[in-house]
């Protein structure tokens, strides 16, 4: 690896980190499409900035764009608050109205400067390591690397100083309200940060794209955890593999590097969605499947417990007087026999006492629906497992 | 009970884009009352909670807990919010909820430690969910999820409690635990505030009422005031409950 390529694979490792950490509340918080119209209404600060500056890496860049980012918020609440339309809409009609004032400001002025739409919207990694930070002759490195280095140690500052507040008014904004930790401050807190990245994150996917990198890997962490710390960790994890699988597939590809970090993104994201122990796809079908065998398996139960006559209760009758509803009689009749429910003599099937005793308790509960009595029941049955 | 006056409102008016929901409320709600606030939908039950812990602002009118405004009584009070105001599918535990109580103790900034664990873990242990407190909260049964927050109130050990509408959704079993200690905090000397919505079961839990729709019907001791004439002013003309006294 070259030092260009090493460079790159930081400046990407670190906007997928500063990107992950405000995307992790964002996406709890649903918002994640206050990011999209951030993402997008930045946009005529960053060209006012570059105006003044003719610096796209300026710090004053940042401040502008950051400003418009948090104009945003403040514009789409406004506009909500009149109660006239719902979030969504008021989102729809600030968020262009911001964009196409920078792309008027940038093609009123394209002659004069050199800022191309692409470059703002897309990002141009493979030149971050070409404007270089020099200070007394002496190289310190990519421009940009400073720049999202530094963004990330604030954002990791905050979330450490700030981690208790941000959970309680994420989770519950009227407690935290109530107990004077002002959600307020939180929300607009966060606004800042999640402005201020996206501008820092320019290089690497552009403002457009960037999306991909605060939504995504905290979409991805959701389906895997049931703990926030973990979900910023796994989120962290899965937006620096995917900035940097996404590297070398454009290098092999010889393509677009923020095209091909927001595509491993996305592929992640359907590769846990599919195969997440808990909330994946398969799971919750495979769990269905089971519910479905298990409720067969208790109207079995009932039936035989209901049953004293011989006739009701043969195995080739059985398929005859209940509705297996799709679930093969067999099945039912090995779960019952695994679990020691039933008996069969002479393909006679007899309830056990431990399947006499789990079918009362099995009632019980859902009549009832009192759930200190089956807490062991819910590590072998699905059913009860809600 | 004595005659200390826990929360005193005057003349207080709040209003949502300009419409009010609450009109010139004056209310007194003595020290060491367990007191029901009824009232139909859109009463502004829940309004008049929210104002009183500077959730919402009012647009004018006053509110002192024990004689200052509630920004320096925040100790004092503990508030539990509608069940449906959260997400339950936040990834967290029954446990770490809890612990959220004494968030406003501890202040900006401040992480909790071993001594707010240990209060969280006596708080469930109040509400019989010990054996829970790993579990993630939305694995939990509705009544189970009102426990859970009633014990965070707990945990903030406070003088005042504001309940929005704690039997909501619960089954028979926790509506009888959570009544109970609610009872407990009155004998204890607290003063608990609860929006409720089952008339019938009124005069069983609470000893004060306070009627309300959007203007202040009526408050006072249950038994002086739970009647036909004060629920047909509140809830429209044909209303009528037997009560059993």
């Amino acid at each position: 690896m070259s030092n260009a390529q090493i460079e790159i694979q930081l400046i990407a490792s670190l906007v997928a980190i500063s990107c992950a950490i405000p995307g992790t509340f964002l996406v709890l918080r649903k918002m994640a499409l206050i990011t999209d119209a951030i993402s997008h209404s930045i946009l005529p600060g960053i060209v006012i900035g570059f105006f003044i500056t003719h610096d796209l890496s300026s710090p004053l860049l940042i401040i502008m764009a950051a400003a418009s980012g948090v104009l945003t918020v403040v514009l789409v609440e406004f506009i909500q608050k009149t109660g006239l339309v719902k979030e969504d809409t008021a989102i729809g009609l600030v968020f262009p109205a911001l964009f196409s004032i920078g792309i008027i400001l940038i093609a009123q002025n394209a002659n004069d400067v050199h800022l191309d739409i692409d470059a703002v919207l897309l990002g141009e990694l493979a030149f971050a390591p070409f404007d270089r930070l020099m200070f007394d002759g002496t190289d310190l490195g990519p421009k940009s690397l400073w720049i999202i280095g530094i963004i990330l140690l604030i954002t990791l500052g905050l979330l450490f100083a700030f981690f208790k507040e941000l959970k309680v008014s994420t989770f519950d904004a009227g407690l935290a309200s109530a107990l004077g930790l002002s959600p307020v401050v939180m929300h607009y807190g966060l606004m800042t940060v999640s402005s201020i990245t996206t501008v820092g994150a320019f290089d690497a996917v552009g403002a457009i794209l960037v999306i991909a990198l605060m939504i995504a890997p905290a979409a991805t962490a959701y389906l895997l955890t049931n703990n926030l710390k973990k979900m910023l960790i796994l989120a962290v994890i899965f937006g620096v593999g995917s900035a940097i699988i996404g590297y070398w597939v454009a290098h092999v590809l010889d393509s677009s590097i923020s095209g091909s970090m927001t595509t491993v993104l996305g592929l992640l994201f359907l590769m846990v969605y599919l195969f997440a122990p808990n909330k994946g796809l398969f799971s919750v079908l495979y769990r269905q499947k089971q519910q479905r065998i298990e409720v067969s398996l208790l109207t079995f139960l009932l039936h035989l417990a209901n049953h004293e006559e011989k006739e009701e209760r043969h195995v080739k009758h059985l398929n005859e007087h209940i509705n297996w509803q799709k679930v093969r009689s067999k099945s039912v009749l090995n779960l019952a026999l695994k679990n020691n429910m039933i008996t069969i003599h002479n393909d006679i099937v007899s309830l056990t006492d431990k399947g006499q005793h789990f079918t009362t308790e099995a009632i019980d509960y859902i009549v009832t629906n009192k759930n200190s009595e089956i807490e062991n029941m819910k590590d072998r049955f699905f059913l009860f497992r809600g | 009970m004595s005659e200390k006056i826990a929360v005193q409102i005057d003349d207080l008016t709040v209003a949502y884009n300009y419409k009010p929901v609450l009109w010139d409320i004056d209310l007194a709600i003595p020290e060491g009352v367990l007191m029901a606030i009824v009232g139909p939908n859109g009463a502004g039950k829940s309004t008049l909670i929210k104002a009183i812990l500077d959730i919402i602002k009012p647009i004018a009118g006053s509110i002192q807990i024990y004689n200052k405004p509630y920004k320096k009584q925040r100790s004092l009070v503990a508030y539990v919010p509608q069940k449906g105001s959260v997400d339950w599918d936040f990834p967290t535990t029954a446990l770490d909820v809890v612990m959220m109580g004494t968030y406003g103790s501890l202040g900006w900034i401040k992480r909790p430690g071993q001594k707010q664990k240990k209060a969280a873990l006596e708080a469930l242990e109040k509400v019989g969910m010990l054996s829970f407190k790993h579990r993630q909260i939305s694995q939990l049964s509705g009544g189970q999820q009102q426990r859970i927050f009633l014990a965070r109130a707990l945990v903030q050990n406070a003088s005042i409690y504001f309940m929005d509408e704690p039997f909501q959704g619960v089954d028979a079993t926790t509506e009888k635990a959570i009544i109970n200690i609610l009872k407990e905090l009155r004998k204890a000397g607290k003063t608990v505030v609860v929006v409720h919505h089952d008339l019938q079961t009124v005069p069983e839990y609470f000893d004060w009422v306070t009627f309300l729709n959007v203007k202040k019907i009526a408050t006072g001791p249950v038994k002086d005031i739970f009647n036909d004439d004060n629920l047909t002013k509140t809830y429209g003309i044909n209303y009528k409950v037997s009560i059993q006294q």
